[in-house]
């Protein structure tokens, strides 16, 4: 198995000249709209330096970081950054070739903190050393974990018994000096994991002078199920059942998501009545997810109402996803190339239905809630980032645009047929807990006005592409004829062969940029898949926005950042 | 990120009756009570569903418990191609294959084994999307519970159509 290199390109890229000549990377334009760079690690500061603070290049945003086990070139691995400016709307992918016996890298955190997190889960799979880095351990893995999980040498099949009762040390019990005499005795308190308030099996540790927070760290990984490891060794259709269990609020979403990442490296597009059906249960998934985060912050709050209120929309969203996928939790309903089947006959009545039936539940939520002082006493001023602090840290969706930053993929980057849609970005100000709320609800309305449009302009025809090398060809059709039985099998058998390479494809998922990295040797499995959920840039800030809160505001301000463990752990 | 359309939603101004508190807490009362009346006089927009004397209503593309299909004589459709087995995201079918003693033409095969173990079954129908002969299906049962991990691992036995396929409660079928 080899994926091949770069090539070297024939002419200078024009973007050449906005680097030092010595440490000018390669640059190449790759097919999914990104520039490529790749440097070598002494270098790499600079370049990454340079591409933040040229104006012409201007990359304010630093989405993910990850590393890539290439077991048969040499450097054996390869880390991968991707970068975007929001003002001039383009993205970069920065790869450094790091040697298997000497795997350091200089970390990135210097230049954006969105590096933390990112960095500490690429040394945890990979083994690569982030050198000044602040605190780089393990993060997805149990501390005491041999090995690397995520190199190809590593055996899956492999199991690890801890029977000591090895805990997350606090990032803060290292430091010199850490009572200052002044204050009554430090206490440190343990929220979660298991706890009535942490939606998801999140463990946060504060230390406490009196009721107020002055440092805090974050443990996750306790759901952590190896969803990139476990796509390695399956087909590309069989990773999409196990999308579901990434964000499962909205697991329609993450499952079109990676139906498009394929869809784009394999050159086909899904057809027009397959697009606007993805839309429409995005949508719809997109609503039903800023209700469980708003009823879930609500009942965190005191007010138990909203949570039923919310709870019925759901109700009726999972019946008509059940209606179309047969399941109402994980969907599985994307396929590469289109749909699994199309929707059933009284698919469009029962979306109107919908629509007439959802906006009662807002209403009355927002008349229950909205001009409540107890709710903006608890809540204004509360978590409050600003957009510098939220670019830095790497945060995309509702909480980026609550901070004043309209970016939202749908319009930047429109995908499937949102480019026809008439709707808008809601944008506050504040950054705070109550912000956050304000801005969901109005989604909440924008994603109703989507799918009212969508809805009129249902185009007919098939919902999954007839390119056989990709989909499975119509049931009636591998009954009576002997070829669509071959590819059938082929299919089945030997899976999707999707050309050598790497692409980086993202759609805007509940709480921000989704963006599934693939990497393609031309096998029919995956050879990487990199998720980059946009829970793990916005809870690596928690611990920080935390710091001189009052212990009943971390409540609050985790349930409005709406952390998805399965998302967060993968 | 130039031109896009947004929506300022800050904070709206409290105005002095919502800042006194009493109103909003009268308007959210309103609220729940409309909610209250409709649910107790109204009756029939009540949310509420009485499990497990009253059960919900699924589509006829609920992904339960699999079926396996028989052909007119009783045998099983199922010809141990082991699609379904390749296809399982969760590896949780095994199939052992042996060859039809009353076939009509020469080499067909039939499984001797074929298990399915519930407890690692994700529900996702890509078995049943995969089967080229119609031989798995899907019903509509969802309530399984087992009180030991073997028992999960169904075999032939339990997982055979039980009478005539129309009065078994079909699920997830291939749909054309």
């Amino acid at each position: 198995m080899t994926v091949s290199g770069p090539e070297t390109p024939t002419r200078q890229h024009p973007l050449a000249e906005l680097f030092e000549a010595d440490a000018a990377p390669l640059i190449e334009d790759a097919a999914d709209n990104h520039t490529v760079l790749t440097v070598d690690r002494g270098h790499l500061l600079e370049v990454l330096r340079r591409l933040k603070e040229t104006p012409e290049l201007d990359c304010d945003l630093l989405l993910d970081i990850c590393a890539v086990d290439y077991e048969d070139r040499r450097p054996r691995f390869e880390v991968v950054y991707h970068l975007t400016s929001l003002d001039k709307g383009h993205r970069f992918r920065v790869k450094v070739p790091v040697e298997e016996n000497d795997p350091v890298v200089p970390s990135a955190y210097g230049i954006w903190k969105a590096a933390d997190w990112f960095e500490r889960e690429a040394y945890d799979m990979m083994g690569i050393r982030f050198d000044g880095h602040p605190n780089l351990r393990r993060i997805l893995c149990h501390e005491a974990f041999q090995g690397h999980a995520l190199r190809k040498d590593y055996d899956p099949a492999q199991r690890w018994l801890f029977t000591d009762q090895e805990t997350m040390t606090p990032s803060w019990t290292d430091e010199e000096g850490e009572d200052d005499g002044d204050h009554f005795e430090a206490q440190v308190l343990n929220l979660g994991p298991s706890h009535p308030a942490t939606h998801g099996t999140l463990r946060t540790v504060m230390r406490l002078d009196g009721e107020v927070i002055t440092r805090a760290d974050a443990e996750i990984g306790y759901l952590h199920r190896c969803f990139e490891k476990m796509s390695e060794t399956h087909g590309w259709n069989q990773v999409i059942p196990y999308t579901d269990r990434l964000n499962y609020c909205s697991s329609h979403l993450n499952g079109a998501g990676f139906a498009l990442a394929v869809e784009r490296m394999l050159g086909i597009e899904a057809p027009p009545r397959a697009q606007v059906v993805h839309v429409i249960l995005s949508e719809l998934s997109r609503l039903m997810d800023h209700a469980v985060c708003l009823g879930a912050v609500l009942v965190d709050l005191g007010a138990l109402t909203n949570f039923w209120y919310f709870f019925q929309v759901r109700e009726e969203i999972y019946g008509l996803l059940e209606s179309c996928a047969g399941g109402r939790l994980t969907v599985s309903y994307a396929r590469v190339g289109g749909l699994a089947h199309d929707v059933p006959a009284d698919f469009s009545e029962r979306v109107r239905y919908l629509l007439g039936y959802i906006p009662k539940f807002i209403d009355d939520v927002e008349r229950l809630i909205t001009t409540n002082k107890i709710f903006r006493d608890r809540t204004e001023g509360v978590g409050a980032i600003s957009a510098e602090d939220a670019l830095a840290w790497g945060w995309t969706g509702p909480c980026l645009r609550a901070s004043g930053v309209p970016y939202d993929v749908r319009k930047a980057y429109p995908y499937f047929t949102y480019g026809e849609y008439d709707f808008e970005v809601p944008v506050a100000t504040s950054g705070d807990c109550y912000a956050r709320y304000l801005v969901r609800i109005e989604e909440m309305r924008q994603s109703l006005r989507i799918v009212r449009q969508a809805i009129d302009d249902l185009p007919s025809g098939p919902v999954i592409t007839d390119d056989h090398h990709a989909a499975l060809p119509p049931k009636e059709k591998v009954y009576s004829e002997m070829e669509s039985l071959i590819w059938h099998f082929k299919l089945i058998y030997e899976g999707i062969k999707v050309p050598p390479g790497d692409a980086y494809a993202f759609v805007e998922g509940a709480n921000g940029e989704l963006g599934y990295y693939i990497v393609s040797d031309g096998g029919g499995k995956p050879y990487r898949v990199k998720v980059r959920p946009p829970c793990f840039a916005i809870y690596q800030a928690f611990p920080h926005i935390l710091e001189g809160h009052l212990v009943p505001d971390a409540v609050a301000i985790l349930g409005s950042l709406n952390i998805i463990a399965g998302e967060l752990d993968r | 990120m130039k031109n896009v359309p947004t929506v300022n939603v800050d904070r709206p101004s409290q105005s002095i009756g919502e800042r006194i508190y009493l109103v909003p807490v009268i308007k959210g009362l309103g609220v729940t009570l409309r909610h209250f009346l409709r649910n107790l006089f109204g009756q029939r927009d009540v949310a509420t569903i009485q499990y497990p004397e009253v059960k919900r209503q699924y589509s006829e593309r609920l992904r339960g418990r699999h079926i396996l299909t028989t052909k007119e004589d009783g045998s099983l459709r199922c010809v141990a191609c082991y699609m379904c087995e390749t296809i399982c995201p969760a590896d949780c079918i095994h199939i052992e294959a042996e060859e039809d003693p009353e076939a009509t033409v020469e080499w067909e095969k039939r499984p001797r084994v074929f298990e399915i173990d519930l407890l690692r079954c994700v529900f996702c129908g890509y078995c049943v999307d995969a089967c080229p002969k119609q031989a798995i299906i899907m019903s509509r049962e969802h309530e399984m519970a087992f009180e030991t991990r073997d028992e999960a691992v169904v075999g032939i036995g339990e997982l055979r159509q039980k009478g005539p396929i129309d009065k078994e409660d079909l699920g997830y079928r291939p749909y054309f």
